[in-house]
């Protein structure tokens, strides 16, 4: 395991290489060599298993992150590949040709974060929401309480009790609030 | 699959996601489903719009009840055979299967589930809808002949329950179709469901089960709120 982290760090510059465990480690490369870091573990170092593909939007930096998580099934071990890429204009190389999973992947990431992955097969139709015209739901920049207070036609009268302050009140409403209980509610 | 396949298969698959692109600036409307021209087999050209062709783009009307006893008549006996649509929308349709155990049986109360919305009369919308069910849970119910009645299950339904703030699932279901009965809980027991189901036969036997008539009444209302959230709109407006 400390080998390819070695190896990746050479060839491919990585940063902030962290072993979370044994057997999975992430490393941090830059975008334009992301893709090529996953073909070589796939190709060279036997990780021939595509787990899965995310994206986290770091809202505060200005950027996404994706993580290729790819598994050796004969050493049993992880690595996950991550990538910083920018917020506005999201755009990211396709892997499409490695794996036939991150079709379907890309096409989630399109859909829920609005990262484009051109020459992805299929990458625009639609994933999981039909017709959607508002900025994509996954991001953290979209309301998605005041989305739907918009759109769907909230009942009236829908309130919000904290169960044990609520009790209280209800149960024992003449008894003072002592300090440890004040405590307790935090 | 040899290599010469897999590049063919990427090459339509490519092709097909160009067309989707060109056609969503258009508007939703599927390719097969577009107004053109086609050459029949006699060679004359002739004009198809598989949107309107194959349905009906009548408004439902309003059936006005018949005189007095037959009225009533017809109603006890609508009462005695309730059948249900097997479509299940959320997750509440895991309580519908106990009911059709011997244990719980709804056939002694002459409810059975049926296979296609041609055939039933009930529809148990059970749990949270999102826009994209609640699309097919439109188009199943036009469908539907009249008299026809909405049990809605769960608090999903009546007030979106604990996905009130989702960005993909409705709120209040009586704004899209008429419900006739309302069965609350997270998630409602076979027993309330048979109680919904027997509050049900009291309302048709009274003769107040009748939200296929006010569906037709108003008819433009529900229809703008159905257009509102769904906005790939690529079907007729009345799917009978």
């Amino acid at each position: 395991m400390n080998e390819i982290l070695d190896k990746i760090k050479q060839k491919y510059s990585a940063e902030d290489v962290k072993v979370q465990r044994t057997g999975l480690a992430f490393v941090t490369v830059n975008k334009d060599v992301a893709l090529d870091a996953v073909t070589w573990l796939r190709d060279y170092e036997g990780y021939s298993h595509f787990v899965m593909m995310s994206c986290v939007d770091w809202i505060e930096d200005g950027k996404f992150q994706l993580l290729y998580l790819l598994h050796n099934p004969v050493t049993k071990t992880d690595v996950g590949v991550k990538t910083l890429i920018n917020r506005d204009n999201p755009a990211m190389t396709s892997g499409h040709h490695l794996w036939k999973q991150v079709w379907t992947y890309q096409r989630e990431l399109k859909e829920a974060f609005g990262i484009d992955f051109p020459g992805s097969p299929r990458v625009d139709e639609n994933f999981v929401v039909e017709g959607w015209v508002d900025i994509p739901h996954m991001r953290r920049d979209f309301n998605t309480k005041e989305y739907s207070e918009e759109t769907y036609f909230p009942r009236p009268g829908r309130e919000t009790h904290d169960p044990a302050t609520y009790m209280r009140e209800q149960l024992y409403p003449n008894q003072p609030v002592t300090a440890k209980r004040k405590d307790n509610d935090k | 699959m040899s290599e010469k396949d897999m590049n063919y298969k990427v090459s339509q698959m490519l092709k097909r996601s160009e067309t989707n692109v060109s056609n969503a600036k258009k508007s939703f409307v599927r390719p097969e489903d577009e107004e053109r021209e086609v050459v029949a087999p006699d060679g004359s050209i002739m004009k198809v719009n598989p949107i309107y062709d194959y349905f009906s783009g009548k408004r439902p009307e309003e059936e006005k009840p018949k005189n007095g006893i037959v009225e009533k008549f017809l109603n006890w006996a609508r009462a005695e055979s309730i059948w249900v649509l097997g479509f299940g929308t959320g997750c509440g349709s895991i309580e519908i299967p106990p009911l059709v155990t011997p244990r719980f049986d709804m056939f002694r109360f002459g409810v059975q589930m049926r296979p296609t919305p041609r055939q039933s009369n009930a529809f148990i919308i059970s749990g949270y809808l999102s826009v994209k069910t609640l699309k097919r849970v439109i188009r199943t119910y036009e469908q539907m002949p009249s008299p026809k009645y909405i049990l809605a299950l769960g608090s999903c339904t009546i007030n979106g329950g604990m996905y009130y703030d989702s960005y993909s699932t409705i709120n209040r279901l009586d704004k899209y179709i008429p419900v006739d009965v309302y069965i609350a809980g997270c998630m409602p027991r076979p027993e309330a469901l048979l109680a919904g189901f027997m509050k049900l036969k009291e309302l048709i036997k009274a003769g107040k089960a009748e939200k296929a008539n006010e569906y037709a009444r108003n008819f433009d209302e529900y229809k703008a709120n159905q257009k509102k959230i769904i906005k790939d709109w690529n079907m007729p407006d009345y799917n009978w």
